[in-house]
């Protein structure tokens, strides 16, 4: 089990000046897994993402992404990596197939994969008419979908998702968590922050932060019991409760 | 995965990023014409319509002498290409009836026995009334007038022999013709050029923070200087569009000439564009909004570029702290070059001075936009 693990965190912290954002976290994350990263608003999620991508250096701590170390290979570390956001990451003022081309191209895919690549995509969620439409065209649903077949399309190892489905509504949320079962299915380990309670079940494991610490991390069901809780709702509120800091 | 060197400029990576940045100016039409068709229409009306030359000025003249003399005298006013004589006027107050209507800005008043003045007492009087509401127009239309007057006496006075006689020759260098274009194509060009780079590279950085795209881009392998780099491109092309649309234009439509060397001028051009790029990179990573952008853009850069570059008005006239203010503005320096290179005809040797001032402006301005970029990351 332990040769499995593609991202560790040992005691990570980030301090911006006397404010501690993320309080030395420590968790593993295994192949394949989808690991939920929960916490209120101000909790410390997105700076601890933030690290793993390599967007920011840790004050202190160990941390490893695909095997690469977060504070000296931060370029192969971005190499191994998707990400998507909450904001959509993909040009309105584009086609479907100019983004694609355009991801593709900054992760230096050649001509022959991008190709292939995109006609496989378009294939899969039946959009192979649009392909040639702009972006700004297609309905919420089906961008989302985009972009996270976008995120995933240089076929990193990990993907991290940054609360992908903010303003969705409930089928298209459904759909959408289809697509991520498929890629964990297809050995990609997803790193996915939420909002959403309902969400936060379907992952294989669940972590929980506080203040910047993580408070709890389990599986869903473990979860459950020990917090004696019916929902996830229950177990969220009844840790986030606890909460001292103040919403930034 | 092919690995490119981060520092090539020939990588696919950073080509896939400069082609998506054309399909953004391409697929926002209004912009780009915006944007091609601002120098044109500036140049048309600086050329055309916003003059400071005068040019068929219309005047009444007021003739109470109405001899010979007078008649030839209305005769040289009408005929020079100054004036256009729009209204014979029969009493003094018409004058400011004919003010009041706002067309007629200068009357000439002939006083009687004009001819028989000149003729008896070698010396007559002409008045000069001038509609001073716009104090730089009169004091032009009266300088003209005078001028003509003075051609008027010259003519009539040849014949006779004067004890002392100063003659006045004026040769004005390099603009002959006095002409505006001369003072408003370089103008114009640092204009544009700093509207399209500065303004346009900080919307547009701003514009994918905004959208949340940025954040995608640094989390690529992409190296945040590339992504910068990168979106500057299409507008260095634009602006090399641009300076040649508007050289074109003066050239073959103003009749400006281009005395000097043209690839020093376009030299300089490309310099300054650069300049304008580094602070519109500059804007950009301190600008959280595209409304924060345009405005810094605009009150930052634009106004003072009008006003403190020497094009609308004279530097040397500018009380001392203005003075030493002029000289952070980049057009500034720009604006001298191109007068020196494209009017003067002048080379590299006197102009190093003003091309190592921008050189300096754009390394400053460049090494801390993208030192910003990086700090915003760690």
């Amino acid at each position: 089990m332990s040769n499995d693990k593609v991202i560790t965190a040992e005691q990570l912290t980030k301090r911006f000046g006397h404010f501690t954002a993320v309080d030395h976290i420590s968790f593993d994350v295994h192949k394949g897994e989808i690991f939920g990263f929960l916490g209120a608003n101000g909790a410390g999620k997105t700076t601890a993402m933030r690290m793993l991508c390599g967007l920011s250096m840790p004050t202190s701590g160990k941390a490893t992404v695909a095997g690469f170390d977060v504070y000296k290979e931060t370029e192969k570390i971005k190499r191994n990596i998707g990400y998507m956001s909450q904001k959509f990451s993909l040009y309105d003022d584009l086609t479907v197939k100019e983004n694609m081309k355009f991801y593709g191209g900054i992760y230096g895919m050649s001509d022959k994969f991008i190709k292939e690549k995109t006609g496989y995509i378009l294939n899969h969620l039946h959009l192979e008419s649009e392909g040639d439409k702009l972006v700004k065209s297609l309905p919420l649903g089906w961008k989302q979908k985009l972009a996270f077949s976008v995120a995933i399309f240089h076929e990193p190892g990990i993907v991290f998702l940054d609360e992908p489905t903010g303003g969705v509504d409930p089928v298209t949320r459904r759909e959408f968590w289809n697509m991520i079962y498929q890629a964990s299915d297809n050995g990609i380990t997803i790193f996915v922050t939420t909002h959403y309670m309902d969400e936060a079940e379907y992952c294989n494991r669940v972590s929980i932060m506080v203040d910047g610490r993580i408070d709890a991390l389990d599986t869903p069901a473990q979860l459950k019991k020990t917090y004696e809780a019916k929902s996830m709702d229950e177990v969220f509120l009844k840790l986030a409760r606890k909460a001292t800091r103040i919403e930034i | 995965m092919k690995h490119n060197s981060p520092f090539s400029i020939f990588n696919f990576q950073f080509w896939a990023f400069v082609k998506k940045e054309f399909f953004h100016i391409w697929r926002d039409k209004r912009t780009m014409f915006i944007l091609l068709g601002m120098p044109v229409v500036q140049i048309v009306i600086f050329g055309f319509a916003l003059t400071n030359e005068v040019k068929n000025s219309q005047i009444a003249v007021l003739d109470n002498a109405k001899d010979i003399a007078s008649a030839s005298f209305i005769a040289e006013l009408d005929a020079s290409r100054y004036f256009e004589i729009e209204k014979n006027l029969y009493s003094y107050n018409e004058i400011e009836a004919e003010f009041k209507k706002g067309k007629i800005k200068l009357a000439v008043v002939i006083p009687q026995h004009f001819g028989e003045d000149l003729q008896h007492f070698n010396k007559a009087q002409v008045q000069l009334v001038a509609d001073a509401s716009d104090p730089n127009t009169a004091n032009q239309l009266t300088n003209y007038a005078t001028a003509v007057i003075m051609d008027y006496q010259k003519r009539i006075t040849n014949d006779r022999k004067l004890p002392y006689t100063i003659h006045t020759e004026i040769r004005n260098l390099y603009n002959p013709q006095l002409k505006g274009a001369y003072n408003f194509v370089p103008g114009v060009m640092a204009m544009v050029l700093l509207l399209v780079c500065t303004m346009m590279t900080a919307i547009t950085i701003v514009k994918e923070k905004e959208m949340g795209t940025m954040e995608i881009m640094l989390v690529s392998p992409m190296k945040p200087q590339m992504v910068v780099i990168a979106k500057a491109i299409p507008y260095l092309v634009l602006s090399a569009v641009n300076i040649s649309s508007i050289l074109l234009l003066s050239r073959f439509v103003l009749e400006v000439p281009i005395n000097g060397s043209l690839l020093l001028l376009v030299f300089e051009s490309i310099l300054f564009t650069l300049v304008s790029l580094s602070l519109g990179l500059l804007i950009s990573s301190g600008a959280e909004s595209q409304q924060t952008a345009m405005f810094i853009s605009l009150i930052g850069m634009f106004l003072p570029t009008i006003m403190l570059s020497g094009f609308m008005f004279p530097i040397e006239n500018m009380p001392l702290p203005l003075r030493v203010i002029s000289n952070i503005v980049p057009a500034k320096w720009y604006y001298a070059i191109v007068k020196s290179v494209m009017i003067k005809g002048i080379g590299l040797h006197a102009i190093w001075k003003e091309t190592l001032i921008l050189t300096g402006m754009m390394l400053f301005f460049l090494t801390l936009a993208i030192k910003k970029f990086k700090i915003r990351l760690a």
